[in-house]
This record gives C-alpha cells, sequence and structure tokens, in this order.
C-alpha cells in the first residue's frame, strides 16, 4: 500500500509536468490547428540554456533566460516559418514543424554531445518525508509551480482579453477578425505561452529522480503526446486531465514492472501510447475533445 | 501536343529508356558502396510510394510506418529462418522457402495495417498522426521483448534469399558477367529493381484507377467522397492497409540488404525521414516519392563518404564541427522546410509548373499523380470540411 501512495504522489507530479507540455500542445492547436513537433525541441533549448547559464547568473536567473528564450523561439517559429506555410492543409504545417524540429534538435544535440548537463536546481535530491511515504523535493515542487502556472492560465484563458481573443479566434477565425482581432498576433502570443510552459516543464523533466540534460531529453515531450490526445486536442481541461493519467500510468507501470515481467522491460516507456490507442478506439476524438461534426 | 510541351516534361521516352538500361548495367561498374547505397535508396523509394498514397492521395497523415518496415523485415526473416539456432541467440523461423517468405511478409505487413483500421478509418489527419506514433513505441516494445521471434537487442540474421535453387546470397551457382563477379550485392541489386519496378507500376496505376480517384476525394472532402458513394471508412483503412504492404515489402528488401536487423533501426527516426522523403518529392506524387526516397536515403551515406572532401565537415567522432551525419540531418531538416515554404509540389514539380503556367493545364498526364492541379477542383463544387 504504502508503495502504491507514494507512486500515485510521484505520478500525479509527474503528470502536472506533462502537464504544462501537454497544454502547450492544445494551445497551439487551438490557436492554428497545427500540432507543434518542433515542441520537444523548444523543452530541450530551455533545459539546456538554464543547464549552462545556472553556474554564472543563478538557477533564478538561468530559469527567467530559458523560459523567455524558449517563449521568443516558439514565437519567432510561428511568425518566421509556420505563418507561410499558412492557407495550406493544417497536415502540411504539422509536417514542417517536423522539418523545423530536425533542425532545431540536431544543433542542440551537437552541442550537448555526450555530457550529462546539470540543471542547477536548488532541490537536488533532497526527499521530503510525509510520514511513511518519501518524495523526491523536486517532484514536490514541480508539482506547486505547475499547479500555479495552470491556475494562472485558466484565469488569463477565462478572463484576460488576450484569452478572450484566443477563445474567439479558436471559435471562428474569420468572425474573430472581422471584430477587430488580429489572429496572427494572438496566434503568435499562443506559440510565446506554449514555448514558456514548455521550458518551465524541461526543468522539472531534468531534476532528480532524471540523471540531468542529455541530448534526448526532449524526446520526454513526445511522451506529451499522448496526453494531449488522450484528453482531446482543442480542451484545456482535457490537456491536464490526460497528463494526470499519463504521469500515473507511466510511474504505476515502471513502479510494479517486477509484477508484468510477462510484458517485457521498459513498460513504463510503451504504456502511454496503449493507453491512448484504447482511448482513442472508444473515444476518436479524446476524453473532452469536440466531436468533429459534418454539416452538408 | 507540341514538341516543345513534350520537352518540358521531364526526362521523355528517350530519357527513361537510358536511365533503364544505366540501371540494368550498374552492377557491372559500380562498386560494392555504391550498390548497397543503391539498395537502402530502392528499399527507401519502394516504402515512400506506399506512404505517399497514403498521406499524399488519401490525406492520412501517418508516423507508423517504420513500425511496418520492421513488420516486413523481421517477418520475412521468421518465415524464412530454418530456426537451426546460428545467430548469438537461437530464434525461431519456418523456414519456409523465400519467396514465400516475401509473400507472407508483405501480407503480414497489410494484415497488421487492416487490424489498425479500426483507428485508422475513423481518425482524421493529425489525430492518425500521433495515434500512429503509438505504434512505433508498442513495435519497438514488442521488438525488443519478444526475443524468442526478434532476438531482442542483438536483432537477428536475414536469411538470404533464393528462388528455385538460385542463391542471392551464396555465390552458387558461381555467375560472373563481363569479368564482373556477381556476388550478393549485384544479384540482389536486380531483385531490388524488379520489386521496385512493380511497386512503381502498381503504384501509378492505382493512382489513376478508380479508387485512385476515391482516395483523393476523401483527401480533398470526406463529405463529397461519401455523397459519390464512396465508403470512406473502407477507403481510409484500405489506403492504410495498402501503404503498410508497401512499408513491408520495403522492409524485406531492407532486411536482405542489412543481412542482420536490430530493433533500433525501426525508431520514430525512420517515420519521419519517410515523411521526409514524400514531402521533399511532393506528397502524392509517386516518381516524387521515388525521387525523395533516394535523396534522403543516400544524403548521409554520401556526406558520410565524402566528409573529408568536403571542408565545412568533421571527420566522425573527431568532435567540434558538424558530423557528417549531422550534416545530412540539417540538410534533409531543411530540405522540408523549404520545400513546403517555396515548393509546395515538391521536387518533382519544379519542372511542371512552368508547363502549367504556359496555359497548356490538362497536357501531362503525369499531372494525375500530383496534388497540385487539383486545388482548385477543391475550392470550387466542394469546399474542404475545414475545423478551424
Amino acid at each position: 500500500m504504502t508503495q502504491f501512495i507514494e507512486l500515485l504522489i510521484n505520478g500525479l507530479s509527474l503528470g502536472f509536468t506533462y502537464a504544462l507540455l501537454a497544454l502547450g500542445f492544445v494551445i497551439i492547436f487551438k490557436s492554428t490547428r497545427v500540432i507543434n513537433f518542433a515542441h520537444g525541441s523548444v523543452v530541450l533549448l530551455g533545459a539546456y540554456l538554464i543547464a549552462t547559464t545556472a553556474d554564472d547568473i543563478g538557477f533564478g536567473l538561468a530559469v527567467l533566460v530559458g523560459v523567455l528564450s524558449s517563449a521568443l523561439l516558439a514565437a519567432l517559429l510561428y511568425l518566421v516559418v509556420l505563418r507561410r506555410v499558412k492557407g495550406r492543409a493544417a497536415d502540411t504545417v504539422t509536417i514542417a514543424t517536423i522539418g523545423v524540429d530536425i533542425l532545431l534538435a540536431t544543433e542542440l544535440a551537437r552541442r550537448i554531445g555526450q555530457q550529462v548537463l546539470d540543471i542547477g536546481d536548488p532541490w537536488r535530491d533532497d526527499i521530503i518525508r510525509f510520514g511513511t511515504f518519501g518524495v523526491p523535493e523536486a517532484r514536490v515542487a514541480a508539482a506547486i509551480i505547475a499547479l500555479v502556472l495552470l491556475g494562472a492560465f485558466m484565469a488569463a484563458f477565462k478572463l484576460s482579453r488576450w484569452g478572450v481573443a484566443m477563445r474567439a479566434a479558436a471559435e471562428d477565425g474569420e468572425a474573430a477578425a472581422l471584430m477587430g482581432i488580429r489572429l496572427s498576433r494572438v496566434a503568435a502570443g499562443a506559440w510565446f505561452v506554449a514555448g514558456a510552459l514548455a521550458a518551465v516543464g524541461a526543468i522539472f523533466l531534468t531534476t532528480f529522480p532524471t540523471p540531468g540534460v542529455d541530448r534526448t531529453a526532449g524526446l520526454v515531450a513526445i511522451s506529451a503526446f499522448p496526453a494531449a490526445i488522450l484528453g482531446g486536442l482543442d480542451s484545456v481541461v482535457g490537456a491536464v486531465v490526460g497528463a494526470l493519467i499519463i504521469g500515473v500510468v507511466v510511474t504505476m507501470a515502471s513502479g510494479y514492472q517486477d509484477e508484468f515481467t510477462f510484458l517485457g522491460r521498459g513498460l513504463g516507456q510503451v504504456a502511454p501510447y496503449v493507453v491512448m490507442v484504447l482511448v482513442l478506439l472508444i473515444r476518436p476524438a479524446g476524453l473532452f475533445g469536440t466531436k468533429e461534426l459534418t454539416r452538408v | 501536343m507540341s514538341e516543345r510541351l513534350r520537352s518540358l516534361r521531364g526526362p521523355g521516352r528517350i530519357g527513361w529508356l537510358v536511365l533503364a538500361v544505366l540501371a540494368l548495367i550498374a552492377p557491372l561498374f559500380l562498386e560494392s558502396f555504391w550498390l548497397q547505397t543503391g539498395l537502402f535508396a530502392m528499399a527507401a523509394a519502394i516504402g515512400a510510394i506506399g506512404l505517399t498514397i497514403l498521406t499524399g492521395t488519401a490525406g492520412q497523415l501517418s508516423l507508423a510506418h517504420a513500425f511496418f518496415v520492421a513488420v516486413g523485415a523481421y517477418g520475412y526473416c521468421f518465415f524464412a529462418a530454418s530456426g537451426d539456432g546460428l545467430g548469438v541467440a537461437t530464434v525461431s523461423g519456418l523456414g519456409l522457402p523465400p519467396l514465400l517468405a516475401l509473400v507472407l511478409a508483405v501480407a503480414l505487413a497489410g494484415l497488421c495495417g487492416a487490424l489498425f483500421s479500426p483507428v485508422s478509418g475513423r481518425l482524421r489527419g493529425i489525430y492518425l498522426g500521433i495515434a500512429s506514433i503509438g505504434l512505433v513505441f508498442i513495435g519497438q516494445h514488442i521488438l525488443f521483448n519478444a526475443t524468442g521471434v526478434t532476438g531482442g537487442f542483438n536483432g537477428r540474421d536475414a536469411e538470404p534469399f533464393s528462388v528455385f535453387g538460385f542463391s542471392f546470397g551464396a555465390n552458387e551457382p558461381e555467375l560472373s558477367i563481363a569479368g564482373v563477379p556477381f556476388e550478393e550485392l549485384e544479384r540482389l541489386w536486380y531483385l531490388g529493381l524488379l520489386l521496385l519496378g512493380v511497386a512503381y507500376y502498381y503504384g501509378r496505376r492505382l493512382m489513376e484507377s478508380r479508387p485512385g480517384r476515391a482516395l483523393e476525394t476523401v483527401r480533398d472532402s470526406e463529405v463529397a467522397a461519401a455523397v459519390m458513394g464512396v465508403d470512406v471508412t473502407r477507403y481510409k483503412a484500405a489506403a492504410f492497409t495498402i501503404s503498410s504492404m508497401y512499408a513491408g515489402l520495403a522492409g524485406v528488401l531492407l532486411a536482405l540488404v542489412f543481412n542482420r536487423i536490430v530493433p533500433e533501426s525501426f525508431g520514430l527516426a525512420l517515420s519521419v525521414e519517410f515523411l521526409a522523403m514524400i514531402v521533399i518529392g511532393g506528397l502524392g506524387s509517386i516518381r516524387g516519392a521515388v525521387l525523395g526516397g533516394i535523396f534522403v536515403s543516400m544524403l548521409p551515406k554520401l556526406m558520410d563518404k565524402y566528409s573529408d572532401a568536403l571542408p565545412f565537415l568533421a571527420q566522425p567522432g573527431a568532435g567540434g564541427g558538424v558530423e557528417p551525419a549531422q550534416a545530412a540531418r540539417f540538410a534533409f531538416g531543411a530540405a522540408i522546410v523549404a520545400v513546403l515554404l517555396f515548393a509546395p509540389g515538391g521536387i518533382g514539380s519544379l519542372g511542371r509548373r512552368k508547363l502549367r503556367s504556359t496555359g497548356a493545364d490538362d497536357a501531362a498526364p503525369q499531372d494525375t499523380t500530383s496534388p497540385a492541379p487539383r486545388v482548385p477542383a477543391r475550392s470550387s463544387a466542394f469546399p474542404p470540411k475545414e475545423t478551424a
């Protein structure tokens, strides 16, 4: 039982980290109808910048640098490259993000090489004890910071002018444009926010218990795909719920893998995809996604 | 059609003939590096044709191609291997004749594609793209863990191909033409050409046929397709199945050229490479898929071979500078973006666009394979169902 509750807590905190990435996918999808395959590279850029600058300017400033750079990069990606592919099928733009991802990931992997960089976070490998359960401090911090950010985003999305503009643009782009909403500015803002969230997620994907920033850190972002799809690509709530489910599933599958040896080793990596495919079989638009209606 | 227009249409009949003859006599003068690279390119081209039918013609984004390539490769090894445990670990096999094993492997890949049809038939575009990533990861998990069939991390050997006692692997019967000994690569070269030829011919015929046009309609508007009496779900599932069979065939050829297959070759990176091939070649164009397949698969090998001659490249493993494999990745990442920004029809369409600007819209029969000329039709009768 102790193990179960420990795993559950760890899973939920991992889920909150995934939620930051999944939310990025959803914001970008809602505003531009594109799946951003370059998200992993944005995550890696954030982690790389924070890890390389933390020693000189301190962790706090390094986070600021990393988050702003990732956010700017994402916004620039949209403004410089993807906006120009606009007007054709959304799939084509999605493929363009794959091209961008190859470029960025190759360059970052080249710089990182074989090193495993320490992100320089203040939590180190400390463990907080709640009675009999032990949870890494970094994971607790991840959950708290993610909750604050998610809450702030939800509030901004519901209440601020930017949130209203974004929802209007997602609902009916043409009508929103006629009401004086600048679609490209709203979209660039969405990419900016997604990039910032990705960099924050990057911190907690590379703190204890993971070894640190290596060239494959961006691949973890791919695990957020099932989270976003599971919840429904156009649902903000869905992203969070999907991410929590995936986080718990990953942690449980790795924690209990000794009891599932007949399913093979490395179950934690493949479990999210199994869950995703199963959910899609029953609900093709995800748990909270809008079903696509066809009017004739 | 005037001679001037005909000359704009690419190599023309004589050009193709020269190309075919060159391909046929290539083993006489090419060294083994080029033969092997060429064979990889052929396998890539076959797989790319399959993906362009699915993604370009039927409009279904798939990143699962690597999975089906793996099914073909491992399927062939399983069906053909005699299972006497020559490798490091004992892996099981059925010991069937290689030709039968090839057919069965392709069928198995198709079956896997068909089994995925409850998902592939219902999901659209991007949702399918991501759901299909799941297949790659699940496939990798199986390849690493089902050690009895796949050999696990270390992979397994591929049985050499043979037809009616003529072996493509060993030198029996011994053969040499014009003083050139015909060994494994030379023999496989002709098998590759034959398979590529069949794949190309079948792909072209499919695109120009009734089902091919039905798939294009499904891509442009599912509502319009349904109204015209096309069973959308069935056609989408069928496209997925056919595309998987192409991938399976590519996998068999890869296994034969590699001699030994390991799970790592069939990861998400391979799927992305296939996507790069069809985008660079132009979505929906069979000829473009072949060109893209050759380009993407040969680029890293060429960069590697000529790394000391290219000033901007570092030696592999030397550290500092750009390594050849990385340079190749830069090149095809940039190629994807550049093609999508500046030549959306792919490199195959660059010559053709000139033709259309002269006003001869329906001049070239090849145009049926290109998505570009279809665009006007999209915006006229049936507006595509945009969710945005």
